[in-house]
This record gives C-alpha cells, sequence and structure tokens, in this order.
C-alpha cells in the first residue's frame, strides 16, 4: 500500500454538531450547516477568517440537489475560500476527516474545516441510493440500504436464540447511551424487560432485521477544525490529535463468491493494516473508547469481531457482558451511534467529533467517566467501504 | 459515411427514476414567500457591516458572517435591468413558451440583482439599465412566480 508518514502532526481544535431530528423545518440546508459552523468557529475561539478551506460533503442526491456546496456558502463560510466537495456515499464524514487531516498535513494550508450535513427529510434516499448500483446487473435487484447478511451470518454461526439476544442487548445498550446525549434523534428509554417483545413484535424489514434494529434517517450537520501542529497548540490547550487514518472498500456485486479478493471484510482488513504500521497488538486494550458507524444493531454486534480483531465469541461476550457500556472496558457509542442518528453525509464525521470530545473530557451527559487516551472511529459505506480513525490525547508515538 | 462506432448487438438499458423532494424554506425564505404573496411585497435583508441590501435574502451576510435575521427592509416594486438573454430551446421544465427573456433586475434599494422573466418587451428593445416594474400574478403559487414577470416602465 501507498502509504507514508505524515509531512506534519494535524491536530483537531474545534468541532460543532446541531441537535439531529427527524425535521429541520425551520431551516434551510445552509441555516442548518451554518448552525454547526458557529457551534465548532466558537468551540475554537475562531472566526471565518482564521479558516483556510472548507470541506463539504453529503450523500449525491439524497436531498434532490446537485452541488450543494456552492449555495451552502451562506452558510458555510467558504466565500472567497479554497473549498471542496466531496462525497464517498455512507463514508462521506469519513472522508471529510481523512480530507481535514490530509490537507492539514500537507502544508498547504493550516487550518482546514470540515462539514458534513444531510437533510435526509427533504429528499427520497431510496431514489438516491438504487442510483448506486450497476443498472444492468443489480438496480432492479437492490432492496436499498437494507440488509440482514449480518442477522444471516450471526444466527448460522451462534445460532438463533443466542444472536437474536445478543443483538436486542446491543440495541438496547445504544439506546441507553442515546438517552445520555442531548443531540439524539431517537432515545426511547428502551429497557431489558422490552428484550423479549422486541424481538417478538418490531416490525420485520428484511429476514431477521426488524425495525428497531435499523438506523433512522435524521437531519443535521456537523463541523470539524483540522490544525497543523504549529497552529493547533496556539489554538487550544486540548488539541485531540489525528495519529492515523485508512481507507479500503471494494464493489461486493461483481465480486460475490470473493475470487480475486481476500476474503477478510474491508474492516477486518483496515484494522489489521491500521494497527500494524501504528505497532498496536492488542486493540481492545488500547483504546479507550470506540465510536463505530453501526448502521444496525446486528452489524455492529457482528463489526466489533473485525474492528478488535476478534476470535470465536469473543465479540457476543462482549456485548451480553455489557462491556461495551459507557462505563464498561470497551465503550462502545457512548454517543448512542448511527441508530440513535443518521444525517448520512454527517454521520460518520460526527463519530470522529464524539471520539475528539471524549478524549477533551468534555462531551457532556455520555461522557466517560475513566480518562480517554485513545480514541477509534469508523466509518461505512456501500457497498464495503471502510474508514478508520485514530486519535490520540498525545502527541507521543 | 463509415460509422465512427460499431453500435450492432450493443445493449442499452432505457430507465427512469422518480426525484421527489421537499425543502425546507427556512424562517427567512419563509417570510419572503409569505410577504409575496399575502402583501405584494418584495423583501431583502440589510448587512449593516458591509452595508449590502441582498435580495433574495439570506439569514446570514456570506461576507463578513453577520446574522442578518431580523434586518428586513421592504424594497420597491421598481428597478432596473442590469442583464439579460433569451432563451430559445423549447422543454418541459421551462415556465413559458420560448422565446422569453430572462433578465437580472437589480430591484431599486437593493445590491444585488434577482433574476427573473421580462416581459411585454420587444427583445431589440432591451437595454441595460432600463426601467421596468414587477407585475404580481393573479393567482399565488406561493413560489417565486407570484412575481409573474417584470415590464418596462412606460
Amino acid at each position: 500500500m501507498g502509504y507514508k508518514k505524515k509531512n506534519r502532526h494535524v491536530g483537531i481544535v474545534g468541532v460543532g454538531e446541531t441537535k439531529f431530528s427527524s425535521h429541520r423545518e425551520d431551516v434551510n440546508q445552509a441555516e442548518m450547516i451554518h448552525e454547526a459552523v458557529r457551534q465548532a468557529l466558537d468551540d475554537a475561539n475562531l472566526t471565518m477568517d482564521d479558516v483556510d478551506c472548507v470541506v463539504h460533503g453529503n450523500m449525491e442526491l439524497f436531498e434532490m440537489i446537485h452541488q450543494p456546496d456552492l449555495w451552502h456558502t451562506l452558510g458555510s463560510g467558504a466565500y472567497g475560500k479554497d473549498a471542496f466537495r466531496l462525497t464517498t456515499g455512507g463514508t462521506t464524514g469519513g472522508t471529510l476527516a481523512c480530507a481535514g487531516d490530509n490537507l492539514a498535513a500537507s502544508g498547504m494550508y493550516d487550518v482546514v474545516m470540515a462539514i458534513g450535513f444531510e437533510k435526509l427529510q427533504e429528499g427520497h434516499t431510496t431514489g438516491g441510493i438504487t442510483n448506486m448500483a450497476d443498472p444492468l446487473w443489480a438496480r432492479k435487484l437492490q432492496s436499498g440500504a437494507l440488509t440482514d447478511s449480518a442477522a444471516v451470518k450471526l444466527i448460522e454461526e451462534f445460532g438463533a436464540e443466542r444472536a437474536r439476544r445478543a443483538a436486542m442487548t446491543y440495541r438496547i445498550i445504544m439506546d441507553k447511551h442515546a438517552c445520555l446525549n442531548p443531540n439524539s434523534h431517537r432515545a426511547f428509554g428502551l429497557d431489558w424487560d422490552q428484550m423479549d417483545d422486541l424481538m417478538e413484535n418490531s416490525p420485520p424489514l428484511i429476514g431477521d432485521l426488524r425495525l428497531i434494529h435499523m438506523c433512522s434517517q435524521s437531519d443535521g450537520a456537523c463541523v470539524v477544525i483540522y490544525a497543523s501542529e504549529e497552529k493547533a497548540k496556539q489554538i487550544t490547550d486540548t488539541p485531540v490529535w489525528v495519529r492515523d487514518h485508512i481507507t479500503v472498500h471494494r464493489e461486493e456485486t461483481l465480486d460475490l463468491c470473493n475470487n480475486y479478493y481476500p476474503t477478510d471484510t474491508t474492516h477486518r482488513f483496515a484494522a489489521e493494516k491500521l494497527y500494524e504500521r501504528n505497532g498496536i497488538t492488542n486493540p481492545l486494550e488500547y483504546f479507550d473508547v470506540f465510536e463505530m458507524y453501526d448502521p444496525s444493531a446486528w452489524w455492529g454486534t457482528d463489526w466489533l469481531k473485525e474492528f478488535f480483531l476478534l476470535e470465536d465469541d469473543d465479540h457476543l461476550k462482549l456485548v451480553e457482558n455489557k462491556e461495551i457500556m459507557i462505563d464498561g472496558k470497551m465503550p462502545i457509542n457512548p454517543s448512542g451511534g448511527v441508530i440513535a442518528a443518521n444525517p448520512i453525509g454527517a454521520t460518520a464525521l460526527v463519530r470522529v467529533a464524539e471520539a475528539a470530545k471524549q478524549i477533551r473530557g468534555n462531551a457532556g451527559p455520555h461522557q466517560i467517566q475513566k480518562p480517554v487516551n485513545h480514541a477509534l472511529a469508523s466509518a461505512f459505506g456501500g457497498t464495503m467501504w471502510t474508514v478508520l480513525t485514530m486519535l490520540e490525547k498525545e502527541l507521543n508515538w | 459515411m463509415q460509422k465512427a462506432v460499431d453500435s450492432a448487438d450493443a445493449y442499452v438499458i432505457e430507465g427512469k427514476l422518480a426525484l421527489p423532494y421537499s425543502y425546507f424554506a427556512g424562517r427567512v425564505g419563509s417570510t419572503f414567500i409569505t410577504a409575496l404573496r399575502d402583501s405584494k411585497q418584495i423583501l431583502g435583508v440589510r448587512c449593516d457591516k458591509c452595508n449590502k441590501v441582498f435580495v433574495p435574502p439570506r439569514q446570514t451576510c456570506e461576507r463578513c458572517m453577520a446574522d442578518l435575521r431580523e434586518n428586513w427592509v421592504q424594497l420597491e416594486n421598481t428597478g432596473e435591468v442590469v442583464n439579460f438573454t433569451v432563451v430559445r430551446y423549447s422543454d418541459k421544465h421551462l415556465p413559458r413558451k420560448t422565446p422569453y427573456i430572462l433578465a437580472m433586475i437589480k430591484l431599486d434599494g437593493a445590491d444585488t440583482p434577482l433574476v427573473h422573466i421580462l416581459d411585454e418587451v420587444k427583445i431589440e428593445d432591451i437595454k441595460p439599465g432600463m426601467r421596468v416594474e414587477a407585475v404580481f400574478s393573479e393567482k399565488t403559487t406561493s413560489t417565486i412566480l407570484d412575481i409573474d414577470h417584470f415590464k418596462p416602465i412606460a
């Protein structure tokens, strides 16, 4: 892989997030973005004059608009500045985070603002996402963003009863976290005594994937400001350092039998490479928090195995023993994760923003009480696209 | 003449995608459109720092980031043509039978031009700087087409 050490270190110096919800009828797109921009600037104690470059991203066609970055200048502050638009599907927010880091590391820009947004209520997501599929082979057969592949896999491996219980345990834990996060779109107040009822009666979507397992469609925006080491130290006493990030993807439709590629998932492949080049031998011990892009409780449960390079049923035990809770051994998504809020173009950037806040220690009611020094954030998009980002409290590697 | 590309046996898939959407106009946009619809008033916003009146209005000044949402200015229904072009091709999405004239019109009291239809004038008679006034639609559609068009001031 063409990986080279960074030209210079980069720190996160400001974050902003809107409240996530099903509707934002009170603001247009530029106005909603502006809320997050304003928050991030205030958080970093900067003005737009201090920002050298703006990177903007969301899902193609999800609001049925073309080149939104141009007219969002009214809210983004990009007027007269170098600016880029990125759109890499569900991973857009993760790619925005990579771009923010790379652009600041390159030396081209000292301060870079990354903006992710989505107003899913305004468009027709299935209409947009169907465009992803090849018109000859897949477009007539596609089921949009819904799949029960992880459920099939877990049930096959561990039996229906244990797998279903693990997925619902994961779901309830995420809801408990969402209830702590004031920005959550969905926080139901689920409790353990509802487990059997939900497993039985939540409306089925595809196979064993039920409505309660699945992420929401949300409106919202997220902004993260990146600065070079020198600038970051001037701007804030608590920069969060971007240690490394990695992107791995492949088109699954034309590779269903994995004839030409390794049989590893892109998640495991990305994790192995990232840990290897950073000398991390036991990720479960190393990281203090993981903000995972978990589109459903089934995926979230299954993917723990991939991201932490686990074997056998170790990932199920993490869930069953509630070690993934905010006060557990390996807190997953203290924010509530993607099931709690999914403004897609912002979603993966929210993972990075939330991980950064946990390291700073000012996440709010969902702050992990133990010290957080090492954080991991993931992004996921179709068809199999992984971005993994590592954040650090200390610049000492 | 020989064909440049051999397209024999090349299958083309004909498809059609629906693109339904809603657009939340925001409070500033909503105020503009309801004033136009209910009172036939055209509103702009002023940025005091940049000394500019923006039409259409926006919540934030993109130059200095000032919050403009309360700085309403009522504009005249009159203004001048900044520039114009003639739409000559026909398509279903166009608002008029072609040919018709699209003009940038700077309303009196505004610093930015508004794009709209210019009518009741011969193409050869239009000149930048020409004085025009708004003609409001008889029936509202709660859109920018509640101004039906602009016409020259006699």
